[in-house]
């Protein structure tokens, strides 16, 4: 089935230089209750943008109106934890279609992957820069091409990133996983009866 | 070359079912497992594209995430819960999934069912939507955690799409001290390599350490897997693996069993196969561990002190350091023992077997619980909770105050109603102390079923090896 096709970015970004961000804190357990793809933008980093009687928390950067834009920038190993593909859906939902970061837990990087949200890995140098780019420009524009794996900040300081050629096909074509697996079909099957 | 391979290798190597430059390996999937979480969305899938389960007896569904662990003979109360558990019943029966649903005495926590039943063998590939999946690699598998995306291809096509890993060994050598146990090990070893040190590694364990662990021992280092960011661990079958096989429900029987362990005694690594990195550590160095962060890395030896920001080796760790302790309400440089405590936790796919259940028994016979902390034992699966109850444990936990509960995933993420208040400190057998991960601004100290026991008695973080 056909996803958003991902080509080139450019938008202003959001900074969350938080190390470890696990996928509980992207989505809490307790909000993973629905049985559809949709609607868990609503409770993106839900404990962190809100306090226990849903006010919004002032201090955290989605509720600060100076920031915005599809990208989120965030410390290294991000998406570490539960498997719950609810966070890649909750990042998509809310805007974000890139996440930048130097490290990314495996499970979410494909979960991100598979959801048309690009986890894109810089260096920690790049990714210091990046962050004290928006420090001082909070509507400083970030480029990303996909199709040249690079990233561009607005004083053209860019870096290339690594993406696997399927995947990147997958993206920029908006094609999934099934539809090549299923392709396969007869193939697996014959797997399926030999294999001891 | 050598042709020596690692038993990872070996293993993965045998359930490719296609490889193609610059594409991830399909690789084909013996045992899938689901639950009421992470499935919905992936069975709304099959039917948008009009395709059945590719063959549902290698699926097997049971309720664990967001079940109640009380009444559970009751409806659900709450709306959301229920209405998930229904759609898994209801695509479970559509598509022919067969499912062990509350009330059935084959239910209980996905990881848990799976080995007690005998659905988890030797050499298989196993996945499921949750990443506590790699506990199952302690029977000498390729098992690992899933996202529904890919709960989807496989229920389509039984196969996923996956770029092969890396391999690492982690070897444990020597004897473990008295009040030492299987979760002090794990707990040690996330300690040393942190949160994300085994990310885009498979780990294999071994070393005499680990194969003197019992079956149910190597499952509680193999799930934590995953906190120290590898996709799955697995260790060796040996005669140990086979003796908890035998004649499980699901598992083959007598000659076919005997059969396939002549085939099993050749799942080892290879002598002068190698792997892209090898860690060493010995057991005569590990004592029972608690964790004082936010991240299962967050641990220390219950006698150490926490650490201070400038004892950190790297300078941008520092400001995650202090919003953790923050969070946590603990000082750096401080020490945990003697922590007062509000609730304990025992429960969860990494310590909810009935060896977890013995060992909280051992320690807590014949005492009773400090009158200010709540206790809650959660048992893994139906058949945990009857065993217990056979062999007269409920009587014990009773007496000491605890509650006794029916099996599910409970407080280990909060889903059901089983959640830590904020601000309360709970001392939990499970395997994550993120920020709200028991309960809105609940403060988790992870620790093995013993330490959790003493604690429970004194009513404060307690070394278990002073504790009679």
């Amino acid at each position: 089935m056909s996803k958003e096709k991902f080509i080139t970015l450019k938008t202003t970004a959001v900074p969350l230089p938080v190390e470890n961000i696990d996928t509980d804190q992207i989505i809490p357990a307790r909000f993973l209750k629905a049985t559809t793809r949709e609607g868990f933008g609503e409770n993106l980093f839900r404990d962190w943008r809100y306090d226990s009687e849903s006010n919004p928390n002032p201090e955290f950067v989605l509720n600060n109106t100076a920031y915005k834009g599809k990208i989120l920038v965030a410390g290294k190993n991000f998406g570490c934890g539960s498997s719950r593909e609810h966070a890649a859906w909750a990042l998509y939902d809310y805007g974000f279609r890139v996440v930048i970061s130097s490290f990314f837990a495996d499970i979410f990087k494909n979960n991100a992957l598979n959801n048309a949200l690009l986890p894109l890995q810089v260096s920690d140098t790049f990714l210091s820069k990046v962050f004290k780019t928006i420090e001082e420009n909070s509507s400083a524009e970030i480029e990303v091409n996909l199709e040249s794996q690079s990233v561009t900040l607005p004083d053209g300081a860019s870096e290339k990133f690594e993406i696997n050629p399927y995947k990147k096909a997958c993206l920029m074509n908006g094609y999934d996983d099934i539809d090549y697996l299923l392709s396969l079909r007869d193939e697996i099957k014959e797997f399926d009866l030999t294999h001891a | 070359m050598s042709n020596s391979k690692t038993l990872f290798d070996k293993i993965w190597d045998a359930h490719v079912v296609k490889q193609k430059e610059g594409y991830p390996d399909v690789l084909f999937i013996d045992r899938h497992f689901i639950h009421e979480v992470t499935s919905p969305q992936a069975f709304d899938g099959l039917r948008k594209r009009n395709i059945p389960v590719f063959n549902p007896k290698r699926t097997t569904a049971t309720a664990d995430h967001n079940v109640p662990t009380k009444d559970q003979h009751l409806p659900i109360r709450e709306a959301l819960s229920r209405h998930q558990v229904e759609t898994l019943r209801k695509n479970c029966a559509e598509f022919g999934v067969e499912l062990y649903d509350l009330g059935h005495p084959f239910q209980g926590i996905v990881h848990i069912i799976g080995p007690e039943l005998g659905l988890t063998l030797p050499g298989m590939t196993i996945v499921c939507g949750d990443s506590h999946t790699s506990t199952h690699g302690a029977f000498g598998n390729i098992a690992f955690g899933i996202g529904t995306s890919e709960v989807e291809q496989v229920l389509a096509t039984q196969c996923v799409l996956q770029h092969k890993p890396k391999t690492m060994r982690i070897e444990v050598n020597g004897k473990l001290e008295k009040g030492v146990v299987a979760k002090d090990i794990i707990l040690y070893i996330i300690s040393k390599i942190s949160a994300s040190g085994a990310t885009g590694y498979f780990v294999e364990y071994a070393g005499s350490a680990i194969e003197s662990l019992s079956m149910e021992a190597r499952m509680t280092i193999c799930n934590m897997s995953i906190e120290m960011g590898a996709r799955g661990g697995l260790i060796a079958p040996d005669e140990t693996t086979f003796n908890y096989i035998r004649g499980r429900k699901f598992a083959p029987q007598g000659e076919a069993f005997e059969k396939l362990v002549e085939t099993w005694k050749q799942l080892k690594t290879d002598e002068g196969a190698v792997y892209d990195n090898v860690l060493i550590y010995n057991a005569a160095d590990i004592a029972p561990m608690i964790t004082y962060g936010t991240n299962p890395g967050m641990g220390i030896r219950i006698t150490d002190r926490i650490p201070t920001a400038e004892e950190l080796k790297e300078i941008n760790e520092k400001a995650s350091f202090t919003k953790s302790l923050e969070y946590m309400g603990l000082e750096p440089g401080s020490s945990l023992l003697g922590k007062p405590i509000d609730y304990v936790f025992i429960g969860s796919c990494t310590n909810a077997r009935i060896e977890d259940l013995r060992l909280v028994a051992s320690v807590v016979k014949g005492k009773k619980k400090s009158p200010d902390v709540e206790v809650w034992v959660v048992p893994g699966s139906k058949q945990v909770e009857e065993q217990a109850r056979k062999e007269g444990l409920d009587k014990i936990f009773e007496e000491a105050g605890f509650e006794l509960r029916s099996p599910g995933c409970s407080a280990c993420l909060g889903m059901n109603e089983d959640k830590i208040p904020a601000g309360k400190y709970c001392i939990s057998t499970s395997n994550r102390n993120f920020e709200g991960r028991q309960g809105p601004k609940s403060r988790t100290f992870l620790a093995s079923p013993l330490s959790a026991a003493a604690a429970a008695i004194t009513g404060r973080v307690t070394d278990v090896r002073e504790f009679n």
